[in-house]
């Protein structure tokens, strides 16, 4: 073994515990707990708003409103099935809960919970998950690949997957104004902000035009916006001009906005912090085939299966979430 | 902490005094029009879960006859205490008690079960009024009312929370982070009131997951724990009794154990093998009938 290869195996690689729920780039704007301090924000607006977690307060932003309303906030432990079900009766009282938990257990662990005791009967309750799709490395007990899939099929739940802090900011209050459940994919933490050099308002149940592009067009939401939006600047140098479309509310789907800007000659992407399966690309998939336009679409989206452990810049890079990987592959698409 | 042996001495007690007052005749009586009517619905039905009904009829009276503050004209009335099933398939019996509580009328229990009806074969919110919840997808009930006891009491309200549940349900591990939660948070308003008729779908429940020591699962989450006959009203009324006594906006929740005979009132259906899903011939009906009025008049002429 020579000494430079036996260098190159000691040098130090990316640690998972340093990079858990961080996916803001060195230097970026970012705003701390956006999610906290919104709420902390419309519940002085809004006496009814309380809050609840499940032994993830401080993991949700939470703790930003236990903090600032100790009086409205209820830690139901660590049992999401008491969270949901109670989250369901002080709705039943006329109160306006936000219950957080991390997504795979929102999803995964007390989905009939949510179901049966706030979709069934349509209450306002806001279900916030942390860690949703590939913004943990700890593997497939704490990354929600999958939630998008799951509460699709659940009717009468909004499903918002909000970009960045501006997203959170602004969707916060209208998710506690909007009847019925809602289930926010949270990012947390210092969150990027993104949204705000493109004259940008979040409007619930609306996609919006970020970027106008003559060669391909991006229909992106969650975090995958603010790579789409990095991936349209890389692209440029290479001569590719290229739309983005946001879309943070899945569901309902702004199926209008967005089918319009498909049905163009420009090569269609879908870009998405999900799996593949029942998320984003087959919402724009199945809207695109009930419309009759026979257009192809190219999905960015997490593989389905189990995903690796590790560090998370690592495991975008692998699993095709990396900037560098969506200019490759649309650079592929184009001959 | 008042322990379950010293309730059960109160109830030896003071079960005279309440017999003479003349409730525990008022309640019975509202029982027995519980279980006509729950006979009558399952005959429209030609099935059902009659026996859970009959079985649980004590429990239903002694709530809406006695214990229950609402509004009849008015089921969404503020002010009201809060019954919340958790076993749908309870609800021709809950269907019951709410037209003898002036709030279904009795005319419509004959819809039960049929198309386009108000009264669904399992209990939903969304479907009749007075009912709280849908339930049916069993152990979600009291975390439900975990949520609800919170919500009303952080806005000063005094009603009552009471969540209706069977022993089936104890199966369910949503049900014990519920009592855990409801001690943690001191839920003085909540009362749980569990129908152990020590049967469920596969079988009676010794077989199917051994359930007990019911008492002492209860007393251990903290809960202040009585157990009593479910089909003597004297006994219900006591233990009812004892709960609103104790019960505060912030202190211990409450929980009654009532231990019920599938099929009670009608010794026919008493004696039949049970089943959770009774089946019921269709001229046993009328039989059934005058075996519950036989031994209702027969009860209160004593």
């Amino acid at each position: 073994m020579s000494a430079a290869t036996a260098l190159k195996s000691t040098a130090p690689k990316l640690k998972t515990s340093a990079m858990i729920a961080s996916f803001a780039d060195p230097g970026q704007k970012t705003a701390s707990a956006p999610f906290g301090h919104a709420l902390v924000k419309a519940a002085q607006e809004n006496d009814n708003i309380v809050g609840l977690t499940a032994d993830l307060g401080k993991y949700t932003d939470m703790h930003i409103f236990a903090q600032a309303f100790p009086e409205r906030f209820f830690q139901m432990g660590m049992a999401e099935q008491l969270l949901f079900g109670a989250a369901a009766g002080f709705a039943e009282t006329g109160l306006v809960p936000f219950a957080s938990t991390y997504s795979v257990f929102a999803a995964r662990r007390a989905y009939d919970f949510l179901c049966l005791d706030s979709a069934e009967p349509n209450l306002n309750v806001n279900i916030v998950g942390g860690l949703p799709g590939l913004t943990t490395g700890y593997g497939p007990s704490h990354q929600a690949t999958e939630d998008m899939a799951i509460f699709r099929g659940m009717p009468n739940l909004t499903i918002v997957d909000p970009c960045d802090s501006i997203d959170i900011e602004q969707a916060v209050p209208q998710l506690a104004a909007s009847e019925g459940p809602t289930y926010l994919r949270l990012l947390r933490g210092n969150v990027p902000t993104v949204l705000d050099e493109y004259g940008y308002t979040f409007e619930l149940g609306k996609a919006k035009v970020l970027r106008g592009g003559n060669d391909v067009v991006f229909i992106s939401s969650g975090l995958m916006t603010m790579r789409a939006l990095q991936a349209a600047k890389a692209l440029a140098e290479h001569n590719v001009d290229v739309a983005v479309v946001h879309t943070p509310t899945i569901k309902p789907f702004d199926a209008a906005t967005v089918l319009a800007e498909i049905n163009t000659d420009r090569l269609a992407v879908t870009l998405e912090n999900h799996s593949v399966i029942g998320g984003l690309f087959e919402t724009v998939a199945s809207a695109v085939v009930a419309a009759g336009l026979g257009k192809r679409v190219v999905p960015v989206a997490l593989p389905d299966q189990f995903l690796d452990a590790g560090a998370l810049p690592t495991l975008h890079e692998r699993y095709g979430l990396s900037v560098q990987k969506i200019v490759a592959k649309v650079l592929a698409e184009l001959g | 902490m008042t322990s379950t042996k010293e309730a059960q001495m109160t109830v030896t007690q003071e079960t005279m005094a309440i017999t003479t007052t003349g409730r525990v005749d008022d309640v019975s009586a509202a029982a027995y029009r519980i279980r006509h009517h729950a006979l009558n619905m399952g005959e429209v039905q030609g099935q059902g879960y009659v026996g859970q009904a009959l079985g649980a009829a004590d429990m239903l009276a002694a709530v809406y006859a006695d214990q229950l503050r609402f509004q009849a004209a008015d089921p969404e009335w503020e002010g009201r205490d809060r019954f919340l099933l958790s076993t749908g398939h309870y609800a021709i019996g809950h269907y019951a008690a709410l037209a003898e509580a002036g709030i279904v009328p009795v005319e419509e229990l004959e819809t039960y079960g049929s198309d386009d009806s108000r009264l669904p074969m399992s209990g939903m919110s969304t479907y009749t009024p007075g009912m709280e919840i849908s339930g049916g997808s069993l152990g979600h009930g009291l975390t439900i009312a975990v949520g609800m006891a919170l919500g009303l009491r952080y806005q000063g309200s005094e009603a009552r929370v009471y969540n209706f549940l069977s022993d089936g349900e104890l199966d369910e591990g949503s049900t014990w982070e519920a009592a855990m939660g409801a001690h943690h948070h001191q839920l003085g308003n909540l009362t749980a009131m569990v129908d152990i008729n020590a049967l469920q779908a596969d079988g009676k429940t010794d077989t199917v997951l051994r359930t007990e020591p019911v008492t002492e699962k209860w007393e251990s989450f903290g809960w202040y724990t009585q157990r009593v006959d479910g089909n003597n009203m004297a006994d219900l009324l006591l233990a009812f009794d004892n709960a609103a006594a104790q019960a505060a906006t912030v202190g211990r929740p409450s929980v009654i154990l009532c231990d019920t005979k599938v099929g009670r009132g009608v010794p026919l259906l008493e004696e039949r093998e049970k089943a959770h899903f009774m089946r019921i011939e269709e001229h046993e009906w009328q039989l059934c009938r005058e075996q519950l009025t036989a031994g209702y008049e027969g009860k209160a002429k004593r």
